[in-house]
């Protein structure tokens, strides 16, 4: 075999050479490259059903990686400039939870800000660990909450001097990004592991220009969505690991929850596309980065959106901002982040990532054209004249900092009653309620419920958040402590 | 040897031409542009495989975007023409004296080269002085206009691929922004005939429908276009096409045409049963 360099894709060649040897299949998945079930092979290609196959010597196995995975991993591994990588095949949701449990054991302290996505506190209801939560401060204006501040961590770091790590959202999801290099120094004085969910800033590991990654700055480990910035197949995702990790435990904790029948077509797509950031990572960013700024100009210049960008770095919550996020501020116009987003798909033909209370999210990537861009900036210059009102009555915040009376392990698992959401107020919830996306939660487990909290789930439900996490499905009731 | 060009209707029908020689080749920053000569018409040129026109059927595009609403209102002083970077619409509008300004779009500077260079009869239109030529995205390009416009012609055909963006809720909405109070807006509808182009045709007149007080739809036949047969729209803020049309003052002028007549104007707009159809349709979802 040639050296293992970045232009190389041990795994996706390992499958191509299987394909052209013709093995006769007598083992699972039951399609047989697609022979058992025609409709499949229309809908996905030929080619797709026959690399559809199991784990087998000459193509590695993910659950204990010998060969052309652990190759695959390595190459990836040293493109993000970590001691180790772990492809992960149950979206970055599972790299975050296995983060967690890799250093948290049940009644373990973790300092966090509440503004993580479902998943991380997910994790705390699997394994009982503890959060501490540093409430991360709000833009007034946008609504949104912002990065976390090595002041407050301090503080909370020595009020809790048992706790085993801090974790830390890196970039938020509308481009926020926080002092990761400070956060590092002052959880490791403290013995502290950090750990950073980078789900939205895969593309930081590959250009000069945006903001720093979680590796550089020295954090213990990563959650890293390969498919959002970096163009591999949904559900596949990378969990990278920095010097000091014990790797064989971190596989275990993998391992508990883990398929053992990883799909070799998220796989493939997690070694393509990691070869493919490593050869054109750095030109591809600059073009999205282009496109973006190009957009926020545009956007700005119709009025009466805001576009944010850069101007928001304050050197504390704001330490930095990725520019590659095109997040618009529309409550001045009257509507709704989630009713310009309604607007756009159903009178626009324009899917963009969400809308929340106060602002829309576009992800702009490197499928993207500058001719698509025009669309987007033609439609909100549309709708501006179209649909803007007065904007007297409307809700500002997205987040409103919550108050814990009960771990959520304890709150998820206790005695519990369903009341009408709107006499839950004092009452302690046990479960989850969340728009989706950006997921993160308006109520965790164990959290007490306000009046101020009812109001935003029911404007949040009225503008037409899709709201979930609930046992209800239609978030009419909440599960609350007996 | 025997070269055949096919342009594929259908994924079932195509349309081929014998090439006598491929006269251009290349990709421009947003698409394939190929130049062909054929025996029986003329030079064509096509945009990412499919035929834009050749130079037996183009006269019959210019004239209908052109003339139908000159004829209609009665003093245009300023012409937006979207995508007209072949110039055969402005050539057109170069016969009306009152016109002051004609300003023409093209996102593509390859097709404005390959449209000087292999059609230079056509391009000529771009040579007269009230001609302004920007190379820009139509779109960017509209926005912030307001009210300035007589007319505006889109000259884009094809609501797939590269220019499907002018054919979008907010390329009208822009259009009609940047048209003043009379203003008329005159675009490629599509072809009616075949399932997909049928369903695309209906989703225009309904978003322009909803966007304007007056939005009538015309025909002509144009041989290489799918089914040989296609429709244009006429949105319009003032004028109806038909009711505020004018033929004796149109025919004063004395403009040599060969596919427009005042009385071909009329019939234009007399739809088949089908195509009536499918635009009241259109309109009730809307």
């Amino acid at each position: 075999m040639d050296k293992l360099t970045q232009n190389r894709a041990p795994l996706y060649e390992a499958l191509e050479a299987f394909r052209k040897k013709r093995i006769v299949p007598f083992d699972v998945p039951g399609h047989k490259r697609g022979r058992g079930n025609p409709q499949l092979v229309e809908l996905l290609g030929e080619k797709c059903v026959s690399l559809d196959v199991n784990s087998m010597k000459p193509l590695d196995d993910l659950c204990h990686p010998s060969s052309v995975i652990r190759d695959a991993e390595t190459l990836a591994a040293e493109a993000f400039g970590a001691a180790y990588s772990f492809f992960m095949v149950g979206g970055t949701t599972s790299a975050v939870q296995s983060m967690i449990m890799s250093v948290c054991k049940a009644g373990d302290k973790i300092i966090m800000p509440r503004n993580v996505h479902k998943s991380a506190i997910n994790a705390l209801i699997l394994c009982g660990a503890v959060p501490v939560y540093v409430n991360p401060e709000v833009d007034e204006k946008l609504g949104i909450s912002l990065g976390m501040e090595p002041e407050q961590l301090k503080k909370a770091v020595e009020d809790n001097p048992d706790a085993v790590a801090v974790l830390v959202n890196n970039p938020t999801y509308y481009g926020i990004c926080s002092d990761l290099k400070s956060i590092v120094k002052i959880a490791h004085s403290h013995n502290m592991k950090v750990l950073v969910d980078e789900a939205h800033g895969t593309h930081f590991y590959f250009s000069e220009s945006l903001p720093m990654s979680a590796m550089e700055a020295g954090a213990d480990m990563s959650a890293v969505s390969m498919h959002k910035s970096g163009g591999s197949l949904t559900q596949s995702s990378l969990l990278l690991l920095n010097k000091g990790m014990n790797v064989d435990y971190v596989r275990q904790i993998i391992n508990l929850t883990q398929t053992t029948s990883a799909s070799y077509l998220l796989m493939a797509s997690l070694d393509i596309s990691r070869r493919n950031l490593a050869l054109n990572g750095g030109e591809y960013f600059k073009k999205v980065t282009e496109m973006a700024e190009y957009a926020r100009s545009e956007i700005n210049d119709v009025g009466e959106y805001y576009a944010y960008g850069k101007e928001l770095i304050n050197g504390t919550s704001v330490y930095d901002f990725d520019v590659t996020k095109l997040a618009v501020y529309t409550r001045d116009l009257g509507l709704a982040g989630i009713e310009v987003y309604d607007i756009l798909r159903d009178e626009y033909d324009i899917q963009i990532e969400f809308g929340d209370i106060c602002n829309i999210l576009a992800y702009i990537s490197i499928g993207d054209r500058f001719q698509d861009i025009e669309r987007l900036v033609g439609a909100l210059y549309d709708i501006k004249r179209l649909y803007k009102r007065d904007k007297t009555g409307m809700l500002s915040a997205e987040y409103i900092a919550p108050k814990v009376a009960v771990a959520p392990v304890k709150a998820f698992y206790s005695e519990k009653v369903s009341l009408p959401i709107r006499s839950t107020a004092g009452k302690i919830c046990a479960e989850f309620v969340m728009c989706y996306p950006p997921g993160i939660p308006i109520l965790a487990p164990g959290e007490l419920i306000t009046e101020e909290i009812i109001q935003y789930i029911l404007y949040a439900k009225a503008k037409g958040c899709s709201m979930q996490g609930t046992e209800d499905f239609a978030v009419e009731r909440l599960n609350v402590l007996k | 040897m025997e070269m055949w060009f096919s342009d594929i209707h259908t994924p079932n029908i195509k349309l081929s031409i014998r090439v006598k020689k491929q006269l251009f080749s290349e990709r421009s920053d947003i698409q394939q542009v190929d130049v062909f000569d054929s025996e029986d018409l003329g030079r064509f040129i096509t945009l990412d495989g499919e035929v834009v026109f050749s130079e037996k059927d183009e006269f019959i595009y210019d004239e209908m975007v052109a003339h139908v609403p000159m004829a209609v209102h009665p003093n245009v002083k300023k012409v937006l023409v979207i995508g007209g970077g072949d110039g055969g619409v402005a050539k057109e509008l170069c016969n009306y004296p009152e016109i002051e300004q004609i300003d023409v779009v093209e996102e593509d500077e390859m097709f404005v080269y390959v449209s000087k260079k292999f059609f230079p009869e056509t391009a000529a239109g771009l040579e007269d002085k009230r001609v302004n030529l920007y190379i820009q995205d139509e779109l960017r390009f509209l926005r912030g206009k307001v009210g300035e416009y007589d007319l505006i012609i889109n000259d884009s055909t094809d609501p797939f691929g590269p220019t499907e963006g002018l054919f979008t809720k907010e390329f009208y909405g822009s259009c009609y922004k940047a048209l003043n109070d009379t203003g008329i807006m005159v675009y490629q509808h599509g072809s009616p005939f075949y399932d997909e182009d049928e369903a695309e045709c209906r989703k225009m007149h309904q978003k322009v429908f909803r966007c304007f007080p007056v939005s009538r739809v015309y025909q002509a036949h144009i041989p290489t276009c799918p089914s040989g047969y296609w429709l244009f729209g006429f949105a319009s803020k003032k004028y109806h096409p038909v009711n505020d049309f004018d033929p004796e003052r149109w025919k004063k002028r004395n403009i040599k045409t060969w596919y427009y007549s005042t009385n071909l104007h009329i019939g234009s707009f007399m739809l088949p049963r089908y195509v009536v159809d499918i635009l009241k349709e259109a309109e009730k979802d809307g």
